[in-house]
C-alpha cells in the first residue's frame, strides 16, 4: 500500500481551506475595521465594554459550575454503567445517549416549559439545570468508555493489599479515569460558554451568555467585533485543551 | 446488595429526569391545545393536521424536515467517502505530515459549533460565495469528516497488511484489491462514521444558523429557533418530535438487542 499516502491529499486541501483558513480569517477580521484597515479597536472595545466583560465572566462561571455539576452527577452514572456487577445490559448505556437524538432546542423548550408549569421562575438556577441536562451525556460517555476499558485487576490488587474501598477509588479508579474526565470537560466546558439558543430559552432572554453576544454581532453585520469575540473564545479553547492534554499525560503517567 | 439497590435507584432517577421533557412533549402531542403544558382533553387532531398539512405554516415545517434529512444524507455521504480515502492516506503517511493533518482533523471536533459556524461564515463572506444549500452542506462535511476519519483509522491499524499484498501477488488489480480486500475490512468503521455524521448533522443548529445565508433555507433546528423567538411554537412540532423519537427508540433498541444477542452467542 506504499503509494497510498497521496490519498490524504484531497482531505489535506479540504482541511486547509475549510478549517485552517477560516480560523485565520477570524484573526484577520478581529484586527480590521469595517473598511478593512488594521486596527486594535475591536479588542480594545471588548476590554472596555462593561456588558461584554460581565457576560464573559458570567459565561465562564456558568461553564465551570455546569462542568462540575456534570462530573458530580455523571461520574457515578458512568461508574455504575461500567461496573459489570451493577449493570450487565448495554441497553442501559444506550438509554443515556438516546435523548441526544431528539432535537436539543425542542428538549430545551420543553424543559423551560416544565419549569414554568412547576412555578419555578426562569433564571440562573434553571439555566444551570437545563445546561447540565443538555450536556450530561457528553460527560457520562467518555468517562464510561475509560472505566469500561480499565483493567479491574488494579483495583482488586489494591483491595487485596488492604486498601479500603474509598482508598481504592481515590488512589486507583479515579486517577485511571482521568483521561475520560478530561475529554468530558473538553466536551462540556467550551460548548457551555458558547451556547446561544439554549441560554435564551432557559432564562426567557434574561441571561445572556457569550455565544449570544457573538451571534448578535455577526447577525447585525458587526463582523469584525464578532470575529474579535470569537478570537477570545478560541484563545480560551486553546488554553483548556492544552490543560486537558496535560492532564491526559499526567493520568497516563500515573497509570504506569 | 445494598450497593446494587442504590445504584439502580440512582440510574432510574437520572433517567427519569433525562426523559421528563421528552415524555412531556409526547403527552401533550395528544391534545388540541396550542401551547405546551395546556391540556384540553385527548385528541389526535395535531397528528391529523401534521399529515394533512392543515396548519398555518405546514409547507415551511415540511420543507424544514426535508431539508434536514437531505442535508444530513448528502453531507454524511460526502464525509464518509472523503474521510475513508483520507484515513487510508493518513495511515500511510509518516512523521510531520501525519501529525499536521491529524492536528487539523481534531480542530473541528474541539471547536464549539459557534466557532465553526462563525469561521465558515467569514470564509464564505471573504470568498464572496453566496450562502445557501451548498455552503450548509460544505459546513456539515467539515464537522462530520473528522469523525469518519477517527472511525476508519483503527480498522486500518487492526488490519493485516499482508492480505492486501497477497491479493496483488495473486493477480488482483489495485482496484480489485481495494474493492475486495480494503472495503470489507473498513466497512464497519465507515458505517459507524456515517451514522455518527448523520446524527450530528441532524442535530446541528449553530453551524447551519451561520452558513445558511438569507435565502430562507430552514432546517428543523433553525425552524424551531425562529418559531420560539416569534413566541408560539408550531403545535404540530409536538407530534412530529414524538414520531421521530419513537422511530429512533425502536431502531436503536432493536440494533442493540441484536448486538447483545450476538455477543451472548459468542
Amino acid at each position: 500500500m506504499g503509494k497510498r499516502s497521496s490519498w490524504a491529499l484531497p482531505y489535506a486541501i479540504f482541511l486547509v481551506l475549510f478549517v485552517a483558513v477560516p480560523l485565520l480569517l477570524i484573526v484577520l477580521y478581529s484586527f480590521q475595521d469595517a473598511s478593512g484597515h488594521f486596527t486594535f479597536a475591536n479588542m480594545a472595545k471588548f476590554f472596555t465594554d462593561r456588558d461584554a466583560l460581565s457576560t464573559f465572566a458570567l459565561s465562564i462561571e456558568v461553564a465551570i459550575e455546569n462542568t462540575a455539576l456534570c462530573i458530580l452527577i455523571g461520574y457515578p452514572v458512568a461508574y455504575i454503567l461500567a461496573d459489570k456487577s451493577l449493570n450487565r445490559s448495554a441497553v442501559t448505556v444506550v438509554l443515556f445517549i438516546l435523548p441526544m437524538w431528539v432535537n436539543a432546542l425542542m428538549r430545551t423548550l420543553a424543559t423551560a416549559e416544565l419549569f414554568t408549569m412547576a412555578g419555578i421562575p426562569l433564571g440562573k438556577g434553571t439555566l444551570l439545570f437545563g445546561m447540565c441536562y443538555d450536556y450530561l451525556p457528553f460527560m457520562i460517555y467518555p468517562i464510561y468508555t475509560t472505566l469500561a476499558k480499565m483493567d479491574r485487576s488494579y483495583a482488586d490488587a489494591a483491595a487485596d493489599l488492604g486498601a479500603s474501598p474509598f482508598t481504592v477509588f481515590r488512589k486507583v479508579t479515579l486517577p485511571l479515569s482521568m483521561p475520560g474526565i478530561a475529554s468530558g470537560v473538553l466536551m462540556v466546558f467550551m460548548p457551555t460558554v458558547s451556547t446561544f439558543a439554549i441560554s435564551e430559552f432557559l432564562t426567557n432572554n434574561k441571561i445572556k451568555l457569550f455565544g449570544t453576544i457573538i451571534q448578535e454581532n455577526i447577525n447585525n453585520s458587526m463582523w469584525n467585533y464578532g470575529a474579535a469575540l470569537s478570537l477570545i473564545m478560541l484563545i480560551i479553547i486553546g488554553l483548556t485543551s492544552f490543560l486537558g492534554k496535560k492532564e491526559d499525560v499526567e493520568a497516563a503517567g500515573g497509570a504506569v | 446488595m445494598v450497593k446494587k439497590v442504590f445504584a439502580r435507584i440512582y440510574i432510574a432517577l437520572i433517567l427519569v429526569i433525562l426523559y421528563a421533557p421528552i415524555v412531556f412533549i409526547a403527552v401533550f402531542s395528544f391534545t388540541e391545545a396550542k401551547s405546551l403544558g395546556n391540556w384540553t382533553g385527548f385528541s389526535l387532531s395535531l397528528y391529523k393536521s401534521l399529515f394533512t398539512g392543515g396548519m398555518q405554516n405546514s409547507s415551511a415545517l415540511i420543507s424544514a424536515v426535508n431539508n434536514t434529512l437531505l442535508i444530513a444524507l448528502i453531507a454524511s455521504l460526502i464525509a464518509t467517502i472523503l474521510g475513508t480515502v483520507a484515513a487510508i492516506g493518513i495511515f500511510n503517511l509518516k512523521g510531520r505530515k501525519k501529525q499536521a493533518i491529524q492536528l487539523l482533523n481534531n480542530i473541528p471536533m474541539i471547536n464549539p459549533d459557534i466557532i465553526t459556524g462563525v469561521s465558515l461564515f467569514l470564509l464564505f463572506v471573504f470568498l464572496h460565495i453566496s450562502q445557501g444549500y451548498l455552503t450548509v452542506i460544505l459546513a456539515h462535511v467539515t464537522f462530520c469528516t473528522p469523525y469518519v476519519v477517527l472511525s476508519v483509522l483503527p480498522k486500518l491499524t487492526q488490519m493485516n497488511p499482508n492480505i492486501y499484498e497477497a491479493a496483488l501477488d495473486l493477480g488482483a488489480t489495485p482496484g480489485q484489491a481495494f474493492r475486495k480486500v480494503l472495503v470489507p475490512v473498513l466497512s464497519p468503521g465507515m458505517i459507524s462514521g456515517f451514522i455518527l455524521s448523520f446524527t450530528m448533522s441532524l442535530d446541528d443548529f449553530a453551524v447551519t444558523f451561520f452558513t445558511r445565508g438569507t435565502i430562507g433555507l430552514d432546517t428543523l433546528s433553525t425552524f424551531i429557533y425562529a418559531d420560539a423567538r416569534k413566541g408560539g411554537l408550531t403545535p404540530e412540532l409536538k407530534p412530529l418530535m414524538t414520531i421521530i423519537f419513537i422511530i429512533i427508540l425502536v431502531v436503536l433498541l432493536a440494533l442493540n438487542l441484536k448486538k447483545s444477542k450476538h455477543s451472548d452467542e459468542k
